[in-house]
């Protein structure tokens, strides 16, 4: 049985690692602080000698998102990785994959902006990826890792639920997550799929074999018929609502008994809990409430923890962007704020607390 | 057991990698562990830090608003860090180049001449660990034994030669770290 050692890695290597791991089939990436490791890492690693994963350091990020389409395209699990302004550059990449229905995994590992900004932890990019950030009416799958172990976690994650429902999902971190060192146990080894897996598991797929068994399948964002375009549409549209209807994944502390409850995902959500376990340690019933997939919000549960508490604390590092998905869900019923560092400053647990106090107020 | 510490020091000083080590040293012990480093600019000449926690719980936060020791190695770093130390905790700092020492006498203040020692045991190369021989003096919270397991696990096979150097480092850090 293969030993499953404890280690000691950032968060950036543990991606690296997992994607190795989980069958991955190929990733393709431009270097960017705070995320350069995880190519750092697939290069050191040469997984091509190993798994017969492929690692290409593209031109740009424009190249990368590109050869994903490509890639997902082909039925492969295929993956890219980088920080904000990168990810900016891949949004017409991701609309044609949303629209295409092409799976594929991004990691965004945040910085601050707006524009080159800094190379500072940031979540200034939450709109941008719950909301789409490309054109048209279309979702990713976001999921918010807040530790080392949950960035090795969620990549297989994300490409199961990639694959499942046929559109591109990203994993939504950030600075703090990505360079910090913590444990983490890898997962277990998957081998990649065998062209006759991926023929049968992606019958969608452009796998080169159409002309011999099937009628070609053809990868596309394109409909010039609007009666057409208008069904294409409406498919997307009740597959976001499948996902928001199984997808939603939360984790709650302390939230049973608490007069007052922080909502905030990611690193955000480790600064939180600090801060909560403090003003428990006063006497305070706080609580934590943390999405873990950012889309679909998990909005049924926090209109419910809103029927029961005094005030929600929305903490976030960015000037206020789920607060309004938390102020949504919650109807409005409680007083909701929000409290966040900008421009690549992270918050610390006295500034939370701070914060607390003002909303009790 | 928790110990909640920050290192800061110049770029170039090893800050970062002692508090790796430290880290690692940890783990080796079955501990929770995080290592939280300022990646920013500030690594280039200017004050390069790092958060450390070692702890027998789970971890929340990877950044702190205090401390329970400061290892601070130049006088921007103790400028910045002095006032983030809690009250009853510990400040250890490298007297080489430092004009204004600590001054609350709330914390408990130490001094390690390790720059010096260092430069005069032609062991420039671990003054980091000469610093964390200081450290583990005053709060053995990993053994000299797993720390020694650790520096093996993170230097590449060809310089595990210089083992031998590091703990000799360690040890001469505990003994001349001193309570001011």
């Amino acid at each position: 049985m293969e030993e499953r050692e404890v280690l000691l890695m950032k968060g950036n290597e543990a991606i690296a690692h997992a994607a190795i791991r989980c069958g991955c089939d190929g990733y393709f990436g431009y270097p960017i602080t705070p995320q350069s490791e995880v190519l750092e890492t697939l290069a050191a690693e040469k997984p091509w000698e190993t798994t017969g994963m492929v690692v290409v350091q593209a031109e740009s990020e424009t190249a990368s998102i590109n050869m994903i389409y490509g890639g997902g395209g082909c039925g492969k699990r295929v993956m890219t990785s980088s920080s904000s302004p990168g990810v900016a550059l891949m949004q017409e990449g991701l609309a044609y994959m949303a629209g295409a229905e092409v799976p594929g995994l991004i990691v965004n590992v945040q910085r601050g902006g707006p524009g080159l900004g800094t190379i500072q932890p940031s979540q200034s990019d939450y709109n941008q990826a719950t909301r789409g950030g490309g054109n048209g009416d279309y979702h990713l799958i976001v999921l918010a890792p807040n530790s080392v172990q949950e960035m090795a976690d969620f990549v297989d994650m994300a490409f199961e639920l990639s694959f499942k429902y046929r559109n591109p999902a990203m994993i939504l971190s950030d600075g703090v997550i990505g360079q910090m060192m913590e444990k983490v146990v890898l997962p277990p080894f998957k081998p990649r799929r065998t062209e006759e897996e991926i023929a049968k598991e992606c019958p969608w797929a452009a796998t080169g074999h159409g002309l011999k068994s099937r009628q070609p399948n053809v990868i596309t964002s394109l409909e010039l018929q609007s009666e057409v375009m208008e069904q294409r549409n409406l498919h997307l549209q009740r597959k976001y609502k499948e996902i928001q209807e199984k997808e939603v994944r939360y984790e709650a502390q302390h939230c049973e008994d608490a007069d007052y409850v922080i909502v905030a995902f990611g690193s955000a959500s480790r600064i939180s809990q600090k801060a909560m376990d403090m003003m428990r340690e006063r006497g305070e019933k706080v609580g934590l409430f943390r999405p873990i997939t950012l889309w679909p919000f998990p909005e049924k549960e926090i209109h419910e923890l809103a029927s029961h508490v005094k005030g929600i604390l929305v903490v976030e590092i960015n000037a206020g962007m789920m607060v309004y998905d938390v102020r949504a869900a919650a109807k409005y019923s409680v007083p909701i704020e929000q409290f966040g560092r900008l421009g690549g400053i992270v918050p610390d647990p006295d500034e939370i607390i701070e914060a607390m106090e003002k909303l009790k107020k | 057991m928790k110990e909640e510490i920050i290192i800061s020091g110049f770029g170039g000083q090893g800050v970062l990698s002692m508090g790796k080590i430290l880290a690692y040293a940890g783990l080796m012990e079955g501990k929770e562990v995080t290592w939280m480093p300022a990646y920013g600019p500030e690594q280039r000449g200017g004050t390069a830090n790092v958060t450390v926690i070692v702890s027998d719980e789970k971890i929340s936060s990877p950044i702190l608003s205090q401390y329970d020791t400061a290892i601070l190695l130049n006088q921007p770093s103790l400028d910045k860090f002095q006032p983030k130390v809690k009250a009853g905790g510990t400040i250890i700092y490298d007297s080489f180049g430092i004009l204004e020492r600590p001054t609350r006498s709330d914390l408990h203040i130490f001094e390690i001449d390790a720059m010096n020692t260092a430069a005069e045991m032609k062991m420039m190369k671990t003054f980091n660990m000469m610093i964390l021989g200081g450290f583990l003096k005053l709060h053995p919270i990993v053994s000299i034994e797993s720390v020694m397991k650790a520096l093996k696990k993170s230097l590449p096979e060809r310089h595990w030669n210089l083992l031998p150097m590091n703990e000799e480092a360690i040890r001469k850090g505990m003994d001349i770290i001193k309570a001011i």
